[in-house]
């Protein structure tokens, strides 16, 4: 089963995908409404799995959802809450329910998130999650045993290009693709000029790198991500840009940032795709969409 | 030399554990938590002022050599006039101690401390765990540091997307271990065995709890 968001991949086309986040509960209405909102716009969307160690609704439940609404879902899977058995068997339900594109992560410690007392579990990290996604398609388990019925993935990892210091993430990635990565998100991406250089290196191997995006909502919250999210430059210029907005314009400033930046990595074609990453506004990514131009 | 490193539970805890029970012997030892300052002659001597305070009665107390050593039996054997007039033992030593005195004495014990790792001291003061003992050691393709133990998540592959300057995303003190781990490889000429994809970890070198018998042969 080659799902469509593979298609796509394989087209050639510019990719769009974003992120949706599952509540925090089980009121689904915000979730139905930004996938009703996006499914036809983008080209597939993420279901964040506890993102930032937080505890919400699951990403698989998120995935499905968007399957049963007509969208491509993009099933993120950390490595931080389940044991090698318990990520197995998740991959085989989703590949049974249609879900066949999957983000492989190690997860974020769970001291980042709101049980931090939990154990975190770690039996696997994203490279060898995407190997086991390999070893699951070739019809046998990681114990070796064969399945009845084997599953098929689109998988995909993420990079950090700006991390410091960057080599080790970059044998990191490398190794991700020689595990099966046949796309990649990247964190988020303010520099385009550094993000230019990191692209002349990964152009060398065959993987589709869509381009990370963060939605800037206010200066405060450029800063707070700077000094907070590892391999995250919000270079200065852009933080007084926002910080200059008249009051109450700083997220129509953000979008404009955000278009802008989109715009100029799609007209000189630096790379697959864009990751949008409208955090908790996911209303506003086709107005993103609109201000770089795009439309899918 | 290695070392089990230590730290004082509150005392708000300990008056929890202690509840009840009045009449308390306190056992220190004169190894590890001597060194850590958690159970020495000083902490003792401390802790029995601070349970007076609290009106509990203290019937003795005594800083042995070696707490988890099986001499101590012997050695709480001359006390053990004031150790059956008390309700409890307050055991400050790391819990290596606290068992091996358990197990000898037959009595309620209560932990004065948590023990928070096996490790070294790595700087005057400063202690670091080294090895979590995993029972399957890979770091002859680490360059001798152990990403087990100094990786917060254990990884074997290679940095998380938490590195931050080299450091470890629970922790900007705390150095990130595949940074350690690159630039000890890339000093050795070995960065090779850095890109070799490791398949998952082998969890079951010895299961827990852990046994291990010289074969006769
Ligand atoms: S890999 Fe690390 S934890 Fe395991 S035995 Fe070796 S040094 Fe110890
Ligand atoms: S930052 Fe480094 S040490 Fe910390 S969890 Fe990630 S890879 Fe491990």
């Amino acid at each position: 089963m080659i799902s469509s968001f593979k298609k796509a991949l394989d087209s050639g086309k510019f990719i769009i995908t974003c992120e949706v986040a599952p509540p925090k509960g089980i009121n689904l209405e915000k979730t139905a409404h930004h996938i009703e909102l996006l499914k036809d716009k983008v080209d597939a969307m993420n279901l964040t799995d506890h993102q930032s160690s937080v505890m919400r609704y699951p990403s698989l439940g998120g995935a499905l959802m968007v399957k049963e609404m007509g969208g491509e879902p993009i099933l993120q899977m950390t490595c931080r809450d389940r044991n090698r058995l318990a990520l197995q068997g998740d991959l085989l339900f989703a590949a049974s329910r249609g879900i066949h594109n999957v983000l492989c992560l190690t997860g974020d410690s769970v001291m980042l998130g709101d049980h931090k007392t939990a154990k975190g579990v770690f039996d696997l990290e994203s490279s060898q999650l995407l190997a086991a996604i390999r070893t699951l398609e070739k019809g046998k388990d990681l114990g070796g045993n064969d399945l009845d019925g084997s599953p098929a993935f689109c998988a995909g990892a993420i990079v950090t290009p700006e991390a410091n210091p960057i080599e080790p993430q970059l044998i990191k990635f490398e190794k991700k693709i020689e595990a099966g990565a046949e796309f990649i998100q990247t964190q988020a991406v303010f520099d385009l000029d550094k993000f230019k250089s990191f692209m002349e290196y990964a152009r060398q191997f065959p993987v589709k790198i869509l381009v990370g995006i963060i939605l800037l909502t206010s200066a405060p919250m450029a800063r707070f991500m700077n000094k907070n999210i590892a391999g995250v430059n919000v270079p200065q210029p852009l933080i007084d840009e926002i910080a200059q907005a008249p009051k109450g314009g700083a997220i129509a400033k953000g979008i404009k940032i955000a278009g802008r930046m989109i715009k100029t990595i799609h007209a000189e074609n630096i790379c697959d795709g864009v990751h949008i990453m409208a955090i908790g506004k996911e209303e506003l990514v086709p107005d993103i969409m609109a201000a770089a131009d795009l439309t899918s | 030399m290695i070392r089990s490193i230590t730290k004082p539970k509150s005392i708000e805890e300990i008056e929890r554990l202690l509840d009840g029970l009045n009449r308390i012997f306190i056992i220190g030892c004169g190894t590890c938590v001597t060194l850590t300052h958690t159970g020495g002659a000083p902490e003792v001597a401390a802790m029995k002022e601070i349970l007076l305070e609290s009106g509990k009665l203290v019937t003795g107390q005594i800083v042995v050599p070696v707490a988890c050593d099986n001499l101590t039996s012997e050695i709480l054997n001359e006390e053990m006039g004031k150790i059956e007039q008390a309700d409890v033992l307050l055991i400050m030593t790391c819990a290596f101690g606290v068992q091996t005195v358990s197990s000898q004495l037959k009595k309620m014990v209560v932990p004065a401390l948590d023990t928070l790792f096996i490790g070294k001291e790595t700087a005057y003061g400063q202690f670091n765990e080294i090895c979590t003992q995993c029972g399957t050691c890979i770091i002859g393709e680490t360059g001798g540091i152990c990403p087990v133990t100094n990786c917060h998540k254990g990884l074997v592959n290679g940095p998380c997307g938490g590195t931050n300057q080299g450091k470890c995303e629970i922790d900007s003190n705390k150095d990130c271990a595949w940074t350690l781990i690159y630039n000890r490889l890339m000093e050795l000429g070995r960065l090779d065995s850095m890109r070799k994809l490791q398949g998952p970890r082998n969890f079951l070198g010895e299961p827990t709890p852990g046994k291990y018998e010289i074969s006769k042969s």
